[in-house]
């Protein structure tokens, strides 16, 4: 019997619903995990149970496991305390990874979006910014290891549940874990002829195909839309109950935006896609909106950083 | 000033909050009011995005109802490009977010809210959530996570992603549905059909006689309400009109472009999260929680109050009893729960319903698009209220401007109401335990919040700060987490 902690911090909560997508799986896993604090699930409290303490007490854990990157300094305690708390520390989805989809906030000065909000907002009655007593939001979104320790990565946006069981079941019985240094690619059943003899467009109408059989799809690039699949880890498509793996959104007939992540920390997606395009013989500086569609999950680990405003499109 | 309680993080609500409520000197609750101290900034970041790329970054404000979000830009989309999806188009999306708001229904129902009425509202913390109620109940239990797994499932089968999902595409869905995935989905739809009965059947014997009073007492407001309706009042959650409800019951319908001449946002200084309010009324905006102005709900209660009835027949049934019941609107705040599983059957029928229709099946899902510049307004009715996106983009289909109401927002100020209500009613004289407390609770848990949607402005996580006024409104004290 394993003790955990869940925590949440700068998030949408998809990587909770995707544990809860292991679904009848998840009652074999139960009986070895005790979960001692989970506030979406249960209620253990911050400062006792009717508030009757003044220290923040997250229980000792196992294994402590945190979604969400971080924006705040109250996220940033919370962040430190589970560390303190937990034996081994997860990090849960792309968020947490990498910074995820709020971290293309990561693109822009704080103030800007103040001025959007409360100043830009046709349904608004603008007003100043708010100040009275506001906790104080971190300068940018970090991803969880760039302020405290990561034992362990599950990424994903949100996180594939037979990779979240795989891990479990490696970190009860004391083995490693890590996902396999391969592409997107690797796993994609469409047709590919490594050249392209289209030109780059959005994807503004379907792609051609026979629906159901996806080796009848033509690779996304070699159409000429951009798809992030050459330097995007694998792993979305592994299935629960048996069956195919596909990435998933090649099984909804879309490109990948690259919700797994880098293949390998130090890789620079942004190089790499561009030599990936020019390799088929695009050109990548014409694609659009290129620098937060390549680093769309990944802006934590200043990836992303605010750009002068005079060379900034808006 | 006597003690302050402070309840945090508010627990199995999607999302974070805190609750701090101020004693006076006789332990009688003086006043308090709920702060959301934080923001995201989509409407910020989206901007100079590809506007075909928005549906599938929105779904990020929520993870729990990235349906909705992804749905109501797809549909901002079509409007942006000057397009109707294909019916077989239309009626994919329709299905998906039936599909959804099964699944998202029965999380609640189950696994958020239902602890509190199965396991007691007074149950040890340890026991009072959904593992509890595996561990007394294994049958049900079972029941409740598989068929929530269904939901999940057949999303996957439908569009390959369940949770932040991709097919949803300006001019219609990026798929056809074949004829072998839509006999592998029928079954199971039928199975959640069953589900949902059941969950019904349970809840009227099981739930709503004991906990009666309680519905009568806890959270109580009068308010008017917001949902989506079709051109003839039906009840609808993927498309159609948007119908205002006064606490009285007199209503106006309008078009989704419309929303910025009835509805307002008001800015608190205590607050970074807005307040909408219906600025048509006319008679301002105030949260008295005893003489409230402007104020309206949405959500499941919203959408039963406002149609006129339900195009399925179980649901329809359940509707009529319920509005024979609890008159029209109906305003106790604990019969959101039970508005929320007359949506279950609903859904869980239509999704039968739309598998049967042969339409469902055509290769036509998708009508190609050309950027332009132009204004499109999408809206649906998320599980947890009425989903507003509005996108401008310039010649080149990026995004020059956003403005996007989520459906908890519009719930921002009667929670607040609701909070204030049901701690005036149950802490008397400085006496409170956690079964008090964990009632003060169940009165956010009936409006079901998102709060991660409600912060989509500049942060997903929700931090509240509470301000203590005196009987003058006079600021006290303020607390923040």
């Amino acid at each position: 019997m394993a003790t955990v902690a869940e925590e949440w911090l700068n998030i949408c909560g998809g990587c909770e619903v995707a544990i809860l997508d292991l679904g009848e799986k998840l009652l074999d896993v139960l009986p070895s995990l005790q979960f001692v604090h989970m506030p979406v699930l249960m209620d253990h409290k911050y400062f006792g149970q009717t508030g009757e303490k003044s220290e923040l007490e997250i229980p000792k854990a196992d294994v402590g496991m945190i979604s969400g990157g971080i924006r705040n300094e109250k996220e940033k305690h919370v962040a430190e305390e589970m560390r303190k708390q937990c034996g081994v520390l997860i990090a849960l989805g792309s968020c947490a990874c990498f910074g995820g989809i709020p971290a293309l906030a990561n693109m822009y000065e704080l103030q800007e979006l103040y001025d959007k909000v409360y100043r830009g907002s046709k349904s608004t009655e603008s007003g100043n910014t708010p100040t009275i007593e506001i906790p104080p939001l971190t300068d940018r979104v970090y991803a969880l290891d760039e302020v405290v320790k990561v034992d362990l990565y599950i990424p994903g946006c949100p996180m594939n549940p037979a990779i979240i069981l795989e891990a479990l079941t490696a970190l009860l019985s004391g083995k490693p874990f890590s996902l396999p240094e391969r592409s997107v690619c690797d796993d994609c059943p469409t047709k590919r002829e490594e050249k392209s003899s289209f030109n780059l467009k959005r994807p503004l109408q379907d792609a051609e195909f026979t629906p159901g059989e996806y080796n009848t799809l033509r690779c996304f690039n070699e159409q000429g839309m951009i798809c992030l699949g050459p330097v995007t880890k694998s792993g979305c498509g592994k299935p629960l109950n048996g069956g195919e793996n596909i990435p998933r959104c090649i099984k909804g007939f879309m490109p990948c935006r690259g919700c797994f992540g880098p293949i390998r920390n130090d890789a620079n997606p942004m190089v790499d896609m561009m030599s990936a395009l020019s390799a088929i013989g695009l050109d990548a500086k014409l694609v659009e909106d290129r620098r937060a569609t390549f680093n769309r999950y990944i802006g934590g680990q200043k990836r992303l950083r605010p750009l002068p405003t005079a060379g900034r499109r808006e | 000033m006597g003690k302050q309680i402070v309840i945090q993080p508010v627990s199995r609500i999607e999302g974070h909050a805190r609750v701090t409520i101020q004693l006076d000197d006789n332990g009688n609750v003086a006043d308090s009011r709920v702060n959301v101290v934080e923001l995201r900034g989509f409407e910020k970041f989206c901007i100079g995005r590809p506007v075909e790329e928005i549906p599938r970054i929105v779904t990020s404000i929520c993870g729990v109802c990235p349906w909705s979000h992804h749905l109501a830009s797809a549909k901002a989309n079509d409007a942006v490009f000057g397009v109707q999806p294909p019916p077989a188009g239309k009626k994919l999306r329709d299905l998906c977010n039936s599909i959804a708001y099964t699944e998202e229904h029965i999380l609640h129902f189950f696994f958020l809210s239902g602890p509190d009425f199965v396991m007691g509202p007074d149950a040890d913390y340890s026991v009072r959530n959904v593992i509890g109620i595996a561990q007394a109940n294994p049958e049900i239990g079972k029941k409740v996570v598989r068929n929530r797994h269904l939901g999940a499932e057949m999303l996957e089968i439908i569009s390959g992603k369940s949770i932040h999902p991709v097919t949803a595409v300006p001019g219609g869905f990026s798929k056809p549905l074949t004829p072998k995935e839509r006999d592998k989905l029928l079954p199971m739809a039928e199975e959640v059909l069953e589900f949902a009965k059941f969950s019904m059947a349970f809840a009227k014997e099981n739930i709503f006689p004991k906990y009666l009073d309680t519905v009568k007492t806890l959270g109580v407001i009068n308010t008017g309400f917001m949902g989506t309706v079709t051109d003839d009042g039906t009840f609808n959650v993927y498309d159609g009109k948007l119908r205002l409800m006064k606490p009285d019951g007199a209503y106006v319908d309008f078009t989704y472009d419309k929303y910025t001449d009835f509805i307002g946002e008001r800015i608190e200084n205590w607050s970074y999260l807005k307040f909408p309010y219906a600025k048509a009324w006319g008679e301002g905006f105030s949260m008295d929680h005893i003489n409230p102005k402007g104020i309206y709900r949405t959500n499941s209660l919203a959408r039963i109050n406002v149609a006129d009835k339900i195009a399925t027949p179980l649901a329809q049934k359940e509707f009529e009893e319920f509005r024979s019941k609890f008159g029209r609107p109906a305003q106790l705040t604990l019969l959101y729960h039970w508005a929320r599983l007359i949506e279950l059957l609903y859904n869980a029928e239509h999704a039968v319903e739309l598998l049967h229709d042969p339409e469902i099946l055509s290769r036509e899902t998708r009508i190609p698009v050309t950027p332009r510049a132009a204004r499109g307004v999408g809206c649906v009715e998320a599980p947890r209220g009425t989903l507003i996106h509005d996108y401008e983009t310039d010649d080149k289909g990026l995004v020059t401007n956003m403005n996007l109401i989520v459906g908890t927002t519009h719930n921002n100020a009667p929670i607040n109401m609701s909070v204030n209500q049901t701690a005036k009613l149950l802490i008397k004289d400085g006496k409170y335990d956690q079964g008090i407390l964990n009632r003060v609770e169940m009165a956010i848990r009936a409006y079901d919040p998102c709060l991660s949607c409600a912060t989509h402005d500049l942060n997903g996580r929700l931090a509240v700060r509470i301000d203590i006024l005196d009987s003058l409104g006079h600021l006290i004290n303020s607390f923040k987490n």
